[in-house]
């Protein structure tokens, strides 16, 4: 009964006026972001970050408002999917198969209600499950030391490239890129100089925001300019809501759908280098299995069909919180994203955040429990207002977002050297992403290769030179046997993976989830 | 053949890494490992990823064409222009320009896009500067 105490210690800590507010901006503008295509929960987030920073909000406000717009982005990318057939984000993709259908037979406002409140579903069940499965991870990883923890490091990026990479030469690269940009000024442990080059910008390193907002969301822009097309788009505006509140018969028919979609969603979130987009997709073909083997109403709008794969997403973005939380190894995008809140805020993530900052981790998490009821509402009674947000064309947005990017990080570095720096990555971002090297190890490369380095010297120190301490427990063996399993899996299942899951949407680009 | 050329600039980067983490100077403070291991293992992997790519190269990826190449290597321009502007002459007056080329170049009239630019400066203004008190970059004539 620990764990309610301290859970009612964080609603203490997250209805205050101020968390409340933040919560409820945090949530609008998630949703917003969500909704929007083009504008992901990674990349939202990111975008975020140097503005909450330059607020000087502290550890649990920031926290708070930025979680609530990962929680938000997940609910709102399902409404371009219902309405325009384009996802707002990866994780919605599979929304677009069944909702689409449902909005041209005039039941849009139907999909959209029905898929908030399997949205709404997932997510509550799955903060339930980060409040009882993190405090039991936190207890596994105070066993950790600083051995296991470059093991563990090691198998964040064997299995960041996830079930679905293709090339696991190119996750493996664009780790290697991020944790070199890492090593970039004074070493932590004998203060010498590296790869500075006498550059006075390079002593403190490079800032993982820099990287993070030029990476996410500058290429995001170059991608745009580079795929837009000068003759307008079909112009016709989203179609007629209709009803907004479904069915309770149809309401009752999804009732296992949506229990078999959290249920999926929460462990794919769990796992390292799954995420949302892996547990809508689980979802949704499960779903697909079980109730529709032959195939005659799924793709045609069937409701069960948008309850599944939403309840999964959302409930896989709430299961990714828990190793980010308990262990400070994320295992998606978002959640990478997150993590840089924490290193800036200078708080250590893992089984310390847990004992030392109680008060952060329950108070985001009460944070959660109180945002989703805010989503839930903003979500069904209000999505009118989301939906009409859809109509500001790209061509208009896209630049906003650059320049709100600018924004952020001359804020807080007040340096033109950091925003051409920024340029920088933007364009490398691109070019990286035409050629299918994921962007989400390079953010984690870049977050963790300082820790991961100083873990590894730590556990040679104590061994006295010895590398064979790297094996030397039984739990760093057992984390090398799952680093090598992900690394070496996907090699043999990623393509059917990846040809299953792209014969089932469109070729869009994204950056993760 | 993209990724060959990308595998053979990657393996210069690794060879120009290790390169740079060898001349690392000791400080006076040491430990067993020294600055220099994990430099080098980094490279290493830089190294042994750009072979591969080098040996077995994905699929062309789609590039863009020359125009579109152009494109977005004049808004990187701009980008960098506009970074290095801002404190010359100030956020208001950088960002209507930057705003209204970009939104002109993703197919806007050069009017509205210039409305846009106004707008989008004046409005992030308003909001990040006035009301939530960021610091923004100041101009001679003070905004």
């Amino acid at each position: 009964m620990e764990i309610l105490s301290l859970l009612g210690d964080g609603f203490a800590v997250a209805l205050t006026p101020q968390n409340l507010f933040l919560a409820l901006m945090g949530c609008f503008l998630g949703t917003l972001m969500g909704a929007l295509p083009g504008l992901g929960p990674a990349n939202g987030v990111a975008i975020l970050i140097p503005i909450a920073f330059s607020l000087g909000l502290g550890p649990t406000p920031s926290l708070i408002l930025l979680t609530s717009v990962y929680y938000g982005a997940m609910y709102g990318g399902r409404i371009s999917s219902i309405l325009l057939n384009i996802p707002g984000d990866e994780p919605a993709m599979m929304t677009c198969l069944d909702g689409y259908p449902m909005a041209l037979q005039g039941k849009a406002g139907e999909a959209l209600s029905l898929s908030g409140i399997a949205s709404f579903v997932g997510a509550f069940v799955a903060t339930c499950g980060l409040v009882v499965l993190a405090p039991q991870l936190v207890k596994i990883a105070l066993l950790f030391g600083p051995a296991e923890y470059f093991v563990l490091f090691t198998v964040a990026f064997a299995t960041l490239g996830g079930i679905t990479s293709t090339n696991q030469a190119k996750s493996a690269f664009a780790a290697a890129l991020g944790l070199g940009i890492a090593m970039i000024g004074s070493d932590s442990q004998t203060g010498s100089q590296r790869f500075t080059f006498d550059h006075i910008h390079l002593y403190d390193g490079i800032d993982f925001l820099i990287a993070i907002v030029g990476l996410f969301a500058l290429s995001e822009v170059f991608i745009f300019l580079e795929q837009h097309n000068s003759s307008a788009a079909a112009k016709s505006g989203p179609p007629k809501i209709g009803r907004i509140l479904p069915d309770f018969k149809i309401l009752k028919r999804c009732v296992p759908s949506i229990t078999r979609g959290t249920a999926l969603g929460f462990f794919a979130g769990v796992l390292p280098g799954a995420g949302a987009s892996l547990g809508s997709f689980l979802a949704y073909s499960l779903e697909k299995q079980t109730v529709d083997r032959k195939g005659e109403t799924f793709g045609k709008g069937d409701p069960r069909g948008v309850a599944a794969p939403e309840a999964g997403n959302n409930a896989a973005s709430g299961g990714a919180l828990v190793p980010m939380l308990a262990l400070g190894v994320p295992g998606s995008g978002t959640t990478a994203v997150l993590l840089a809140v924490l290193l800036q805020l200078n708080i250590t993530p893992g089984p310390l955040l847990f004992t030392k900052n109680p008060d952060v981790v329950w108070g985001l998490i009460a944070a959660l429990f109180i945002g989703n009821f805010m989503l839930l509402a903003m979500n069904i009674p209000l999505v009118g207002l989301f939906t009409r947000v859809l109509l500001v064309p790209t061509r208009i947005l896209m630049p906003v977002v650059a320049m709100i990017s600018f924004v952020g990080i001359y804020s807080i570095t007040g340096s033109t050297f950091d925003v051409m720096l920024m340029v920088g990555f933007g364009v490398a971002g691109w070019v990286l992403r035409k050629l299918e090297i994921p962007l989400v190890p390079v953010i984690l490369g870049i977050l963790l290769g300082n820790q991961m380095e100083v873990n590894l010297r730590r556990a040679m120190t104590i061994s006295d030179g010895d590398w064979s301490t790297l094996v030397g427990s039984p739990l760093a063996i057992i984390l090398w046997i799952i680093a090598i399993a992900g690394f070496v899996l996907p090699m043999f299942y990623g393509r059917r993976m990846k040809a299953r899951m792209e014969a089932s949407r469109n070729e869009d680009e994204f950056i993760g989830d | 053949m993209s990724d060959r050329i990308f595998g053979g600039f990657g393996l210069l980067l690794a060879i120009f890494y290790i390169w740079a983490a060898s001349i690392i100077k000791d400080s006076f403070m040491v430990d067993v490992v020294g600055p220099r291991a994990f430099p080098y293992m980094v490279g290493t992997v830089l190294a042994v990823c750009s072979i591969y790519f080098i040996f077995r190269p994905d699929n062309e990826p789609a590039w863009p064409t020359f125009r579109k190449f152009t494109e977005i290597l004049f808004a990187t321009a701009v980008m960098l222009l506009y970074a290095w502007m801002l404190p010359e002459v100030g956020f208001l007056i950088s960002t209507v320009f930057a705003t209204a080329y970009l939104t002109w170049r993703l197919g806007t009239q050069p009017l509205w896009a210039l409305v846009t630019g106004v707008a989008t400066s004046g409005g992030i203004y308003i909001v990040f500067h006035l009301i939530l008190g960021l610091s923004l970059a100041k101009g001679p004539l003070g905004f």
